[in-house]
């Protein structure tokens, strides 16, 4: 360091060190924001419809997180409150385009996945590779085509190993309706791949 | 209707969920695991869904591609 003496330091006005501790403050905010940004995209990839919406709205939720840095509480949980952001924009964007009514989805049991992949396989119904029948495609877009409303819940709890209750915060809604979506989530996406499956043998 | 004259098979996979989940009491674990234990059929089913749920993580992981992460990094408002 050159220039300034300590002397000049101390006489520095209130003003400039308060601009120079806020501005270390917010480059530590935006670099652990950043560090995150491979976290906040895998859930983002499926809270959206496809990559590129993915893509375009993680971009706008550090552009706004980075405006509005001051908004957060060090100490509490970034992953989380960048995903309350993201998904606000998400339901402000997508939503919106898409009014049509949401017909009530169509859950199937819990043992319903398994009974079709076993049955339509006959010999081996060793679990593990039972499982092994689903492609990663059949997966992805089953999981797209659960209704937003389910597959936020299971994105973020699921996928994004956030507590019931940062999914609850997140996206605004009761601890319970949480814990119920997630139940009824997972056995539409169940009867969502098990259609997929029973597509392809066909 | 009560738990009693309810199909145990039906009930064990109305815990399913809630029992990989440990939400369970603990009366509800050991009595889903008093089923578990002489049911295989149920055993399976369990254990399917276990599977199903690391696979499913694995299957939808898709990685950030380098350019996002560029532009994210442009995002960051300058010192001036």
């Amino acid at each position: 360091m050159s220039g300034a003496t300590v002397a000049e330091m101390a006489e520095a006005p209130p003003d400039a060190t308060r601009i120079a501790a806020e501005a270390r403050d917010r480059v530590r905010f935006e670099e652990e924001a950043l560090a995150l940004s491979d976290q906040v995209f895998r859930v983002a990839r499926h809270l959206a419809g496809s990559r590129e919406e993915a893509e375009d709205l993680v971009q706008e939720t550090y552009a706004r997180a980075f405006r509005s840095w001051r908004s957060y509480q060090p100490g509490t949980n970034l992953r989380a409150w960048l995903l309350r952001i993201l998904t606000n924009l998400n339901i402000d964007r997508g939503r919106r385009k898409q009014r049509a009514p949401q017909t009530t989805p169509l859950e199937a049991n819990d043992y319903y996945l398994y009974d079709k992949l076993a049955e339509s396989d006959g010999a081996a119904t060793d679990e593990e590779r039972v499982v092994e029948r689903l492609s990663q495609d059949d997966i992805v877009t089953a999981l797209a085509a659960v209704p937003h409303d389910f597959r936020d819940v299971i994105v973020l709890v699921d996928l994004g190993d956030f507590s019931y209750q940062d999914a609850a915060s997140i996206l605004d809604i009761p601890i319970g309706t949480v814990m119920s979506r997630l139940h009824r989530g997972r056995r539409i996406l169940k009867r969502e791949l098990a259609d997929s499956v029973l597509e392809d043998v066909s | 209707m009560t738990q009693a004259n309810q199909d145990p098979c039906a009930h064990c996979e109305e815990m399913m969920q809630p029992y990989l989940d440990h939400i369970l009491t603990e009366a509800e674990r050991v009595e889903a695991e008093y089923h578990l234990d002489e049911c295989d059929w149920c055993r399976r089913r369990y254990r399917f869904e276990e599977s199903l749920r690391v696979y499913v993580r694995q299957a939808v992981n898709e990685p950030m591609s380098a350019s996002l992460k560029q532009k994210l990094a442009a995002l960051r408002i300058p010192l001036n």
